[in-house]
């Protein structure tokens, strides 16, 4: 399945473009795809504690399922805060 | 109304947007650019937003004004690009017919946006040095 991934600050510096389309096998938890983006952009790794990933446009945990045409957003913590809730 | 802009925000941008005839109060927050953190002086910041979702959670912090204030009259803005000191990156305006709603509700309101709304700012230090916030400030 094809998924739009969008970096953002600091993880845009680090992939080196604001959007990119990756192939991942079905299935594939959110997690697993930072995972995957990490041995493809070595620089992400330092954000592997602080980032906040975002599917379709709102937060979601790393164990969700994606989907063909999802869009994952990765969220460096923001300037102001870096909490969920 | 919540958004993302590019442009200059003057501080009274909202000020009749949010006003109606039953309201006995306007509180209105401006972020503005700080010269200097911590003493450490700063030139000029860069922000950037995730659009699309960030006028989504602007609006999600709305919602919550009006569950739990019974605020309808809520609008936010929220500038990218180059800001110089001074300029305003955030204007946040809460209209109620009572000031203590307004000011509670404004206050909640900032504090949950710089917790999920998904702005970045970059320090352009007088040092020459750049680099991303990511932290509390």
């Amino acid at each position: 399945m094809r998924i739009i991934v969008k970096c953002f600050a600091g993880c845009r510096d680090a992939v080196g473009s604001t959007s990119v389309s990756v192939e991942f096998p079905d299935g594939t938890t959110v997690g697993e795809a930072f995972a995957e983006l990490i041995d493809s952009y070595p620089a992400l790794a330092s954000y592997d504690r602080s980032v906040m990933l975002a599917v379709n446009r709102d937060y979601a945990d790393r164990q969700v399922v994606l989907a063909d045409g999802d869009e994952l957003a990765c969220i460096p913590p923001v300037s102001g805060g870096a909490t969920r809730r | 109304m919540y958004k993302i802009i590019d442009e200059y925000i003057k501080p009274d941008a909202l000020f009749e947007w949010s006003l109606k005839p039953h309201h006995g109060a306007v509180v209105t927050f401006a972020g503005t650019v700080r010269d200097n953190t911590d003493g450490r002086r700063t030139l000029r910041l860069e922000y950037e937003a995730y659009a699309e979702m960030a006028e989504a959670k602007m609006r999600e912090v709305g919602a919550e004004i009006r569950e739990r204030w019974g605020i309808e009259d809520v609008a936010m803005i929220h500038r990218v690009g180059t800001l110089e000191i001074g300029e305003i990156s955030i204007l946040i305006s809460v209209a109620s017919p009572h000031r203590k709603n307004a000011f509670e509700a404004c206050s909640y309101a900032i504090d949950r946006v710089k917790q999920i709304v998904p702005v970045w700012k970059k320090e352009i230090w007088a040092d020459g040095e750049r680099e991303w916030v990511e932290r509390n400030t």
